[in-house]
């Protein structure tokens, strides 16, 4: 068999996937949870950014998972709520008020690596922490799916929780019906006497949770450093992700999922004779393609809607 | 008997100087239908709005129950019991309606999940008691208009409200859906609740109110109750003068076919058949009404003939020439005039001047314009002209459309269109949203271009509308023209409303 064939059928390549979709799942169910709301948040990128930076500093400084995964989070949600200032309360556009962040994320992020590390690139003279594998004795039995699924981050397993999590918020709670609420009709979520601005930075705060694990995980797990824009985009290949999926638990989980098998691909690529400028600008084409469609689609949803 | 709702001498000034209660005081009893009547701007909405929490008034005192209140948002009014049905439905399309209906009250287990069975069992039990027909697990969107309106009210019910406001209700309702909601209310009142019906129909306030109070001006001009007074007074009252109901007589001098409409199909970009095969024709010196209920292909019907879409078989013929196709201009020139049915939409730009506006559709031709430039002496004497015939009340030619009210925006258009010397004049709902007032003058411009030989297709969703005005009668359903009338004089809505809802059909 060809031999990059054979590649790709292993059960390395499906662990590779999951390994490489975890970081779009969490940026994912972020965008999905404000996208609920009515709030179209591309500022996951500054998040997940600020979060892996403040989980590798936390974690260089106190040698304490516990501690940098939550000052980690506390930085995510922070960034969520000043997005949550700035357009709800200022009343400023989201989109313009998400960008700002985002490159106020990336830039402060290298100013404070510089400060703290002296490098502008990468941290890798702090001496921080990542999370742990984990190791099912249960699974080891199973040939095929303890390849797959064994031995991965304990951050990936978490990411598959925060799917079910999302879905248990979104479907079973008071919150998730009112985030839903509000984002379809706020008049007449507010006439019933929900607090239209309130619930939607729920939803805002709830992304940067997500948002906040899905940095921990790039800077903590898929690789042991922060590095300057580390991100590469994630955060709005989620929105992609997301929008595949219709914002629902597990659309946006096999619309991440998708874009992990493409990163994936382009992994396996690496090593064929191919100029691997072509091979890194795959997923971005895959995203462009996805996103028109979606586009497409959903203009012409609209349209209906208005006839 | 005690009043419910007490509301004595109620001002309420809004920030732009506007006064739409001017010391308003009334009282509402227990236990019965009270309508409050008026033309749009009399002040009744503000009313309502005061009673159910959503605005503020500066001056006066109610009392609900017997108890002083002071409403700071609907919340507070849910409180007390009040409850309101929206004119403009506050339910989520995408959600279900039992969604719908707990959202902002819903239990819980262990304090964060849904308790959707205790939920479920509390509507069940509210289901039985006031015998109100809803698809619990349907979504919002996949409900006719009736049954959206009745889980309104249902969710107002199941907030313990035993005060309910209307606004409106009957706007959006066929005749025989309007009977259905009658009886629902009627129902209501003897199971206990007390409900305050908003409405400028007539008919309708007759059909269902114990007692009428008519407001003008944002003054409580009287109350009384319905036995007292017959539909003229109430529109006499309403209005402040004497107004007509009346059918207009019939056209002296009916001539040539001008339009002719030939098998005209249109699929839309969802590939649905919104028109299928549509044939007619309209005469010079005629009123050709389309009845139907509101998205059965009107709106796109008057769209191909008026050029913003081009069909998908079939033609359209002005003067026996083919103009389907052609673009909107083209077709202006060859004298048809469009009144749009989204006056703000399609009607009129406005952030622009008035007289930009009457201007729209000929500032290109000379004198308005020459070699390019606008002539505005000329210009502004012919808006001057305009206003004054046509009885628009504006402070000045120089005032953005949209400072006007709904009623002058709409003599906006039917001034532009019907003062360029048309030919064929395609009405949509050129009297929906304004008052009777404006209505009364909209209609007789249409009348008298009709007897300067104009040929004019008039679509509307408002029966009243039609019958007062049509030489002839057809109705649509589901993009057919399923039956037509050419004696429309013996006509009453009742027999036009099997046909629009699809019920019957004719040969």
């Amino acid at each position: 068999m060809d031999p990059f064939l054979k590649s790709i059928l292993s059960t390395s390549f499906l662990f590779s996937v999951l390994r490489v979709a975890t970081p779009i799942i969490f940026p994912a169910l972020g965008v999905a949870i404000s996208a609920l709301s009515g709030s179209v948040n591309i500022a996951l990128e500054g998040i997940m950014l600020v979060s892996a930076f403040t989980g590798v500093v936390v974690s260089a400084y106190t040698q304490n998972l516990w501690i940098s995964l939550f000052s980690a989070i506390l930085a995510g949600v922070f960034i969520a709520l000043l997005l949550g200032y700035f357009s709800l309360k200022l009343k400023a556009d989201i989109i313009l008020a998400a960008i700002a962040l985002n490159l106020f994320s990336s830039s402060i992020t290298v100013f404070l690596l510089y400060i703290i590390a002296h490098d502008k690139g990468v941290s890798s003279s702090l001496k921080s922490l990542v999370f742990p594998s984990v190791k099912f004795a249960f699974l080891e039995k199973i040939p095929i799916l303890s390849g797959i699924f064994n031995n991965q981050n304990i951050l990936v397993y978490i990411a598959f929780l925060s799917v079910f999590v999302y879905y248990l918020i979104v479907f079973h709670t008071p919150l998730g019906l009112k985030i839903r609420a509000v984002g379809q009709n706020p008049e007449a979520a507010s006439s019933v006497g929900v607090d239209v601005v309130k619930i939607k930075l729920y939803a805002l705060i709830l992304s940067g949770v997500f948002g906040a694990l899905g940095g921990v995980y790039l800077s903590m797990g898929y690789v042991s450093w922060f590095g300057r824009d580390m991100t590469a985009g994630r955060g709005f290949i989620a929105i992609a992700a997301s929008s595949i999926g219709g914002n629902l638990p597990l659309g946006t989980f096999f619309g991440s999922f998708l874009f992990g098998v493409v990163y994936a691909l382009t992994n396996f690529l690496a090593p064929l004779n191919i100029p691997s400028e072509i091979i890194q600008v795959i997923p971005y084409i895959v995203t462009i393609i996805v996103l028109t469609f979606y586009s497409a689609r959903v203009s012409k949803e609209k349209e209906v809607g208005e006839e | 008997m005690d009043a419910q709702i007490s509301v004595r001498d109620i001002v309420k000034v809004y920030p732009n100087g506007v006064v739409a209660n001017k010391k308003v005081s009334l009282d509402i009893q227990e236990k019965t239908i009270h309508a409050i009547v008026g033309e749009n701007g009399a002040g009744k909405t503000t009313l309502t709005k005061i009673l159910f929490g959503l605005e503020l008034p500066q001056e006066g005192e109610i009392f609900v129950k017997g108890k002083k209140v002071h409403f700071r948002s609907p919340i507070d009014a849910i409180k007390m019991g009040i409850g309101m049905v929206h004119q403009h439905f506050m339910l989520a399309e995408n959600l279900t309606v039992f969604e719908n209906l707990i959202l902002g009250i819903e239990p819980t287990k262990f304090k964060i999940f849904l308790d959707k069975k205790t939920a479920k069992e509390k509507i069940l039990k509210y289901i039985e008691k006031y015998k109100i027909d809803i698809p619990l697990e349907k979504k919002i969107k996949e409900l006719p208009i009736g049954v959206k309106q009745r889980v309104e009210i249902f969710k107002a019910l199941l907030r313990d409200v035993d005060i309910l406001i209307l606004d409106e209700p009957t706007a959006v309702l066929t005749p025989q859906e309007a009977e259905v909601l009658f009886e629902s209310l009627r129902e209501l009142k003897n199971q206990g609740e007390t409900i305050i019906f908003i409405s400028h129909k007539l008919k309708e306030i007759k059909a269902i109110a114990d007692v009428i109070t008519i407001m003008r001006d944002g003054r409580v001009i009287s109350t009384n109750s319905n036995e007292e007074l017959t539909q003229h007074d109430i529109a006499r009252l309403m209005v402040g003068r004497e107004v007509s109901f009346e059918r207009v007589e019939e056209p002296k001098e009916i001539g040539k076919v001008v339009l002719t409409v030939k098998n005209l199909t249109y699929t839309n970009s969802e590939r649905i058949k919104v028109l299928k095969n549509i044939n007619f024709e309209v005469r010079e010196g005629e009123i050709v009404g389309i009845a139907g209920v509101e998205g059965n292909g009107q709106t796109e019907l008057v769209e191909l003939i008026t050029g913003l879409k081009t069909p998908t078989e079939g033609e359209i013929r002005l003067f026996d020439e083919n103009i389907s196709g052609k673009s909107v201009r083209e077709i202006r020139t060859r004298g048809l005039v469009h009144i749009p049915e989204d006056r703000m939409k399609n009607g009129v730009a406005e952030k622009a001047k008035l007289k930009e506006n009457l201007i729209s559709d000929r500032y290109y031709k000379p004198p308005f314009s020459n070699k390019g430039a606008l002539n505005y002496n000329y210009i502004d004497s012919e808006a001057n002209r305009l206003v004054k015939d046509f009885n628009i009340i504006t402070q000045s030619i120089e005032n953005p459309v949209s400072s006007l009210s709904g009623g002058n925006i709409q003599k906006v258009i039917v001034t532009r269109e019907l003062s360029s010397n048309p030919k064929v004049i395609i009405a949509s709902q050129p009297a929906r949203g304004i008052d009777v007032g404006s209505e009364e003058l909209v209609h007789n411009f249409i009348k008298e271009a009709r007897d300067k030989k104009c040929a004019v297709l008039l679509v509307s969703a408002d029966l009243d509308e039609i019958l007062k005005l049509s030489t002839r009668v057809l109705v649509i359903y589901n993009g057919e023209i399923v039956k037509s009338f050419n004696e429309v004089s013996t006509l009453r809505a009742e027999d036009l409303g099997p046909y629009m809802l699809g019920v019957k059909r004719g040969d």
